[in-house]
């Protein structure tokens, strides 16, 4: 009924229009926001949530490129910290540190790193990435030295090669956080205890299932308990500690955290401690300077200064003061006088 | 890793492994799911926008044009805030379900094809419209008559709207939560795997996702041929 000439040129015209308007150009926020979300300590109230989203989304584009590198300021100029007008004019070296996103989310390094590049004039790129992803950048030269905390997994590195210097740092412990009326009774037990009776139970609870420095911490505790029953309430979120930790607690589960995410996220949270302090949960942090025998371009000398640096009264004092919400995080290993709190 | 992920790819697709195939499985649900009820709504809408002209029109073009640039973060956020517990939603517990995703990828399919149908049928040539009205067609006829006259760009609407959902993974990540076996999809798997450092399965993952990506256009393409001789 209607001619075929015309609507052939009429659907070519379509087309080419259609390949001038739908254009990726999104790529770039998406990008930003994606560290946001991964940066997992944007999700806290539901209700606050068109401002939120809002000020998560402005806030995220300016302060993302500081929380990636640790700290640009000294590249910059523009800064809190004291004014570095030497450093900047100076030609940086730069210092590639590959950590987890738990260590980064702790906020420990946002205080340390500044005053390393101030003291070593030195720029220190921070790139934190899941356990397993940074101990194969490790591997793979990319970065100069590894900041993780996994102490059998930075064993199997260090036999492997691919490190040349091993220095622990300091310590925190994990907690299992559960319902608050516990149905499990798992409140005041230990992790090896609460686990055992969380399944037997069949609670929900959920794991990060990413191979994680928590991940394997919570599969060798299953390990102790002869291996993990399977039931219908395990669930493996298969992502970082603060997205699952929400998860947990939108579906009232238990779960195993880091007490860093859980001190920055739990506040609106309906999920309680339920077992902390436990010595089955202690959660070792190293640094480890990557071998510059298999990658030359590995800037060894700047990393054994890092390395140095970590373990120096200067740092320790720094991570044995560190407070989130007013409760002291870390405990500095190398500090001799250190008490036990 | 490039040849290794394609080794591991082909592993993973001769082995049948499982996983992938969960994984994949709900990928292309969830989208076909999204994209078909998207459509529907959206040929609808776009359909509206081109021929009914009312106050406040060429803003809610706009708007819509604008919808397609929105990242699919910002849909998983709002999403995760009208599902939470503490949401508009709370109560029907879809957070961390695939209902979640179709959710999310439906408001991220519609503005594609509200504004790819509303563009292909503005651009249509105004006899059109004027021979559907000498000829006495209804309203119904006189739609479904533009409708078949576009059929191409709607097709290319949809299947745009197809690639966007079946590969984006803001998401499936935020509101489908990964969840092994319950909520994983090909591009939460991939992520999964990246940040496990295994870097050959993410990509050996992202290969499989574009073979499937790749046997849908090919449908869509034979699908059209029989009426149209322009390729796809």
């Amino acid at each position: 009924m209607i001619q075929r000439a015309d609507s052939v040129t009429c659907l070519l015209d379509v087309r080419a229009g259609f390949r001038t308007v739908y254009r990726p150009h999104e790529t770039q926020i998406r990008g930003s926001l994606e560290t946001i979300m991964h940066s997992e300590t944007s999700q806290s109230s539901a209700v606050l949530h068109g401002v939120f989203l809002l000020v998560a989304f402005l806030s995220g584009c300016g302060t993302q490129p500081a929380q990636q590198t640790g700290s640009t300021t000294s590249e910059t100029g523009a800064t809190t910290d004291a004014p570095t007008t030497e450093v900047t004019s100076r030609a940086q070296t730069v210092l590639k540190v590959a950590s987890t996103t738990s260590t980064r989310d702790s906020g420990l390094l946002d205080i340390l790193l500044p005053k390393f590049e101030k003291a070593s004039h030195c720029r220190v790129d921070l790139i934190a990435v899941g356990t397993g992803a940074a101990l194969k950048l490790g591997a793979a030269g990319d970065v100069d030295a590894v900041l993780v905390h996994a102490r059998s997994a930075e064993e199997a590195f260090m036999a492997a090669g691919h490190g040349v210097r091993h220095e622990p740092i300091m310590h925190n412990f994990f907690i299992i956080a559960g319902p608050v009326d516990d149905l499990a009774g798992a409140a005041g037990t230990d992790a090896i205890a609460a686990l055992r009776r969380i399944s037997e139970g069949k609670h929900r609870f959920v794991s990060r299932g990413d191979d994680s420095g928590t991940h394997k911490l919570e599969q060798a505790l299953w390990q102790k308990l002869g291996g993990r029953p399977e039931w219908n309430g395990f669930i493996e979120s298969g992502q970082g500690m603060g997205p699952t930790l929400i998860m947990a607690d939108e579906m009232n589960a238990y779960v195993l955290t880091d007490d860093g995410t859980w001190l920055k996220q739990s506040r609106d949270f309906q999920l309680v401690p339920l077992v902390s302090g436990a010595n089955d949960l202690e959660n070792p942090y190293a640094v480890m300077v990557v071998n510059p025998e298999k990658h030359p371009a590995v800037n060894s000398e700047l990393a054994n200064r890092f390395a140095d640096f970590l373990i120096s009264e200067q740092a320790q004092n720094l991570i044995a003061s560190y407070e989130i919400n007013g409760q002291r995080l870390f405990h500095a290993d190398r500090l001799a006088e250190e008490s036990s709190e | 890793m490039i040849r290794e992920g394609i080794q591991e790819a082909l592993k993973l697709l001769l082995r049948l492994d499982e996983a992938v195939i969960d994984a994949a499985t709900r990928s292309l649900w969830v989208s076909i799911v999204a994209v078909v009820s998207a459509s529907a709504l959206g040929i609808a809408t776009g359909l509206l926008l081109a021929r009914k002209s009312f106050a406040g029109r060429s803003a809610v073009v706009v708007m819509f044009r604008v919808g397609m640039s929105v990242p699919t973060v910002l849909i998983g956020l709002l999403c995760y805030g009208l599902l939470s517990r503490r949401g508009a939603l709370g109560e029907f517990e879809l957070l961390y379900t695939t209902w979640a995703i179709v959710l999310g990828e439906f408001f991220l399919a519609l503005p594609i094809v509200v504004t790819l149908t509303h563009g292909a049928i503005s651009r249509l040539d105004r006899r059109v419209f004027e021979t559907a009205r000498t000829l006495g067609a209804g309203t119904v006829q006189r739609s479904m008559t533009y409708l078949r006259e576009v059929r191409l760009a709607i097709m290319l609407a949809v299947l745009t709207a197809f690639s966007r959902c079946f590969t984006e993974l803001g998401i499936a990540m935020m509101v489908g939560g990964n969840i092994t076996g319950r909520t994983r999809t090909l591009t939460t798997a991939t992520a999964l795997e990246t940040a496990r450092g295994e870097f050959a399965s993410g990509v050996a993952m992202s290969l499989i996702l574009l073979t499937i990506a790749l046997l849908v256009t090919l449908v869509m393409a034979l699908l059209s041929r029989g009426s149209e001789e322009t390729e796809l």
